[in-house]
């Protein structure tokens, strides 16, 4: 097993050196370059740069030279410092700027997953069992309605009712107060507070895909054989629902837990970005904007990782939980 | 107190209501099962008798339901209880599951689930009724494991099912049902599934565990060579209703209705050659051969030998007979001779019609193209192997497309081919659902002579069918063969089917043929042990003269034993 994990992340080593280049690629693609943005904004400002500052700018970050060149500079550093750059826009180093969100972004998927699990999963066992039942079409009902309202206007809508209606202090993971201060038990219940609110508005919009897939995988194994078997030993239903049935239609469904690494990074843009919450997905956004091609690429960089890791997770979970898997 | 009645059904009456009206699957079914008889409840698939085993413990599934009767269960103490009045899901029924009354089933790999061990499996019955501890649980399953003879018990216990062979498995099946000791085993087609070697060894195991629990058992099977071989008494049953009821003696020997006797004919009619073949005139030796394999070898990346050295030869209009247990390598014989496994060694010569020969084994995709026209294949599975999403007219049209037909004449060819296999050209637009298994298996030979080939690979085209329909295929197979002039490379694990179709058999095991030659010969005058053991494995219809408990085992040689 240890052997198939090295050999899986040495094979893992060649993507990523492709997976950079064309990410560094990608990002000069569009005309101009970070200082075009800039100069772009301060025009907007009415102010105005001497060509002489533009030169000198442009010479400081290093984007007078050709692309591979700076392509060098950048892997260069990487490899030899774990040095990932500066950002252009920001003025930080790009490290500092990924780890400062990037536990509130992992925190967040993993609440928004249990979340999803925990509702998904037992209204997935409920249309399965009771198939073309009222609860079957409610549940489907209310896991299309979700699916289909764009995830923006949900967070809107929440965000305007929780504020109008109940006057909490919506938007980001803390209130003011708390932002900037150090963790503590009161700056704990005041993410409590707060984290709901995303969780479910980023949660409801993946809930329908969990519940259907889960109604369709125990429908197929519902009428299996083995079942029947079961119930001929004298098991109740319940305990027969669950420990066979439940248990094989769950198989397909964690192996899509590794999944979610990737999208830590960059899920759920739309909805950070309406309900400011300091993930990585705004970071990602802006730097595309304003071709901030250091930190931009190391995000994308970062997220080929995850998902490489998080494939190979996939794996090794089904290999753990489905024997025909492992053994054969 | 052998006359002690056990289990007293009587007038059961199993209901599927569905959108389209109500199917009767069990319709008024009584009889009495004794303490330690065995019951066998035969008829084809559809004539309600696996039903009718189900409702017995209530698990038929939705949206079947007993509508009226009585299953009166006798204990050993003399209290009745009346399982057809409980509630499915209710506490006292389960009790009775798999503790009184346990059942085997058709499928011993998808009856078991995949994921669990096992050990697991079988001693869950024992939580269940007795609350029984981990320890006791797992030497109480070892004991079992033993009781039904699967080898090495102590790895075995922790293994999957996929680990096992079918025949394994059913045994596993069978650990399972005895786990709470019951009054009781039904047993829903336990070895339809299996070789007929396999067969014949699951019938002896719960012969002599019946013997040692001093269990009832309801045996439910098609085939009436089985019934025979095991049954005391029988029940024949025929659309949700019992055709006939007596000691196996009464039914075999003055059959009064005319059902059992055309079940039990269709047996007796595998017994020997078939009249078609018996009345056509000999292939002459000396014709030059349709196919002629030399020294053909395959091993499989995994190192096992699966083909070793085959060498045989097909004339032009004759039926080769390929026999042997599973795993004896037949199939992927089959598979190479139609390239669909490339063979590492040995020749494929096989003859065109213009007279120039083509090693198959070398041939390039292009040439191998043009003969996969000539040389076809029908498939075991009549389900797996046509698509649910084709009418039956594409099925059989594809090949033909394939060769560039197309329009009028296309649906002609179809019709005119339906006719051919005895199916009605009306029923094109249909599905292949809405077939039985053995107009299933008329589809697949359809699609197989539609471009008109000159061999076919059968391979276990009639495994999958009741006893019933077989000789009704192998009679049309062999009808096809005389209009068409085809040849056949026909593979089977079961003698009888091989005595009434072939002209010549080898017999295969472990990847070699051990024993050719003229059927006659090979069947009445086996030379080798093995041919021996598979000709004895096959049930005999005659009850007073049962034959296999006396059947001959054939053990690996002594090359194999060392390693």
């Amino acid at each position: 097993m240890l052997r198939y994990i090295a050999k899986r992340l040495v094979f893992a080593i060649p993507t990523l050196f492709a997976v950079s280049i064309i990410a560094f690629a990608i990002i000069q693609l569009p005309p101009g370059d970070y200082l075009t943005t800039l100069m772009a904004d301060w025009a907007a400002q009415g102010g105005a740069v001497e060509a002489g500052t533009l030169a000198a700018m442009r010479e400081r970050y290093g984007l007078d030279q050709p692309m591979y060149v700076q392509y060098y500079k950048w892997m260069a550093g990487i490899i030899l410092h774990g040095d990932f750059g500066i950002s252009f826009e920001l003025g930080k180093p790009v490290t500092e700027l990924i780890w400062s969100r990037l536990g509130f972004s992992l925190l967040l998927s993993l609440l928004t997953l249990c979340f999803v699990w925990a509702v998904a999963i037992p209204i997935g066992i409920l249309s399965a069992v009771r198939q073309y039942s009222i609860q079957d079409y409610v549940a489907t009902f209310m896991a299309f309605f979700f699916l289909a309202v764009p995830d923006f206007l949900m967070a809107l809508s929440a965000m305007y009712l929780m504020s109008a209606w109940f006057g909490q202090s919506v938007g980001g993971l803390f209130s003011p107060e708390y932002a900037d201060a150090a963790w503590s038990f009161g700056k704990l219940v005041d993410f409590a507070k707060h984290v709901w609110l995303p969780v479910i508005v980023i949660g409801l919009g993946s809930l329908a895909a969990l519940v259907r897939i889960m109604r369709a995988n125990l429908l197929d194994e519902l009428s299996k054989p083995y079942v029947t078997t079961a119930r001929a030993k004298g098991m109740s239903e319940f305990e027969l629902l669950m420990r066979y049935p439940v248990r094989l239609a769950l198989n397909p469904l964690i192996s899509t837990l590794g999944w979610i690494l990737p999208a830590v990074i960059s899920g759920e843009i739309i909805v950070s970005v309406v309900m400011s919450l300091p993930t990585t997905g705004p970071l990602l956004l802006r730097a595309l904007l304003a071709q901030d091609m250091y930190l931009a690429g190391s995000l994308i960089l970062l997220i080929s990782v995850l998902t490489i890791i998080g494939t190979l997770i996939s794996d090794l979970l089904l290999a753990l939980t489905d024997p025909r898997i492992r053994l054969q | 107190m052998t006359n002690d009645t056990i289990l007293k059904v009587e007038d059961l009456r199993t209901y599927f209501k569905t959108r389209t009206g109500t199917f009767k699957a069990v319709d008024g079914v009584s009889f009495e099962l004794k303490r330690g008889q065995t019951l066998c409840v035969v008829g084809e698939s559809g004539s309600g008798k696996s039903v009718t085993a189900r409702s017995i413990l209530q698990i038929v599934d939705r949206p079947g339901k007993i509508e009226g009767g009585s299953i009166v269960l006798t204990r050993q103490d003399g209290s009745t209880v009346d399982l057809a009045k409980l509630d499915p899901r209710g506490k006292e029924i389960r009790a009775v599951r798999g503790q009184e009354i346990a059942m085997i089933f058709q499928e011993p790999m998808s009856s078991l689930s995949p994921v669990h061990r096992i050990g697991e499996q079988i001693g869950e019955a024992l939580r269940i009724h007795f609350g029984t501890p981990k320890q006791e649980r797992r030497a109480r399953v070892l004991e079992l494991l033993r009781q039904v003879e699967i080898p090495r018990p102590e790895q075995a216990i922790d293994r999957y099912t996929f680990e096992f062979s079918g025949g394994m498995r059913q045994r596993v099946m069978i650990a399972m049902a005895l786990a709470c000791n019951p009054s009781v085993l039904i047993a829903d087609e336990p070895t339809t599934a299996l070789d007929v070697t396999t067969q014949a060894e699951i019938l002896d195991l719960i012969k002599k565990l019946q013997q040692s629990h001093g269990m009832a058992v309801i045996f439910i099977t098609h085939d009436m060579g089985v019934v025979a071989e095991i049954a005391d008494e029988v029940l024949v049953m025929y659309r949700g209703r019992v055709m006939e009821h007596g000691c196996v003696e009464d039914v075999f020997h003055a059959p009064k209705d005319d059902y059992t006797k055309r079940l039990i004919g269709s047996v007796v009619r595998l017994e020997s050659k078939a009249d078609i073949r018996l009345k056509r005139a000999v292939i002459p030796a000396d014709v030059a051969p349709l196919l002629d394999v030399r020294g053909l070898s395959l091993t499989f990346p995994s190192g096992l030998k699966a083909v070793d050295g085959v060498s045989l030869t097909v004339r032009p209009g004759e039926t080769l007979g390929i026999v042997g247990e599973s795993g004896s390598g037949k199939t992927t014989m089959g598979r190479c001779l139609l390239r669909i496994y490339d063979p590492q060694a040995g020749k494929i010569d096989y003859r065109r019609p213009d007279g120039s020969i083509i090693d198959l084994r070398t041939a390039r995709s292009a040439q191998l193209k043009e003969i996969r026209r000539e040389v076809r294949m029908i498939f075991q599975d009549p389900v797996g192997s046509l698509s649910p999403r084709k009418t039956v007219a594409q099925i059989i049209a594809e090949p033909l497309k394939l060769a560039g037909m197309k329009g009028r004449e296309l649906d002609e060819r179809v019709a005119e081919l339906m006719e051919q296999v005895g199916l009605e050209p009306a029923w094109r637009e249909r599905y292949p659902h809405a077939f039985s298994g053995g107009q299933r298996q008329r589809i697949g030979i359809a699609r197989a002579i539609a471009v008109k080939p000159r061999l076919i690979v059968a391979d276990e085209a009639t495994s999958a069918l009741d006893v019933s329909l077989r000789s009704q295929i192998l009679d049309l197979m062999m009808k096809l063969q005389d209009e068409l002039g085809l040849s056949y490379v026909f593979i089977s694990h079961d003698m009888s089917v091989i005595r009434y179709m072939c002209d010549r058999v080898a017999v295969m095991y472990r990847g070699q043929i051990v024993e050719a030659g003229e059927t006659d010969q090979v069947v009445n005058n086996p030379a080798h042990e093995y041919t021996r053991a598979l000709l004895s494995a096959i049930p005999h219809p005659d009850p007073r003269d049962r034959r296999l408990h006396h059947r001959v085992r054939y053990v690996a040689n002594p090359v194999s034993a060392n390693g």
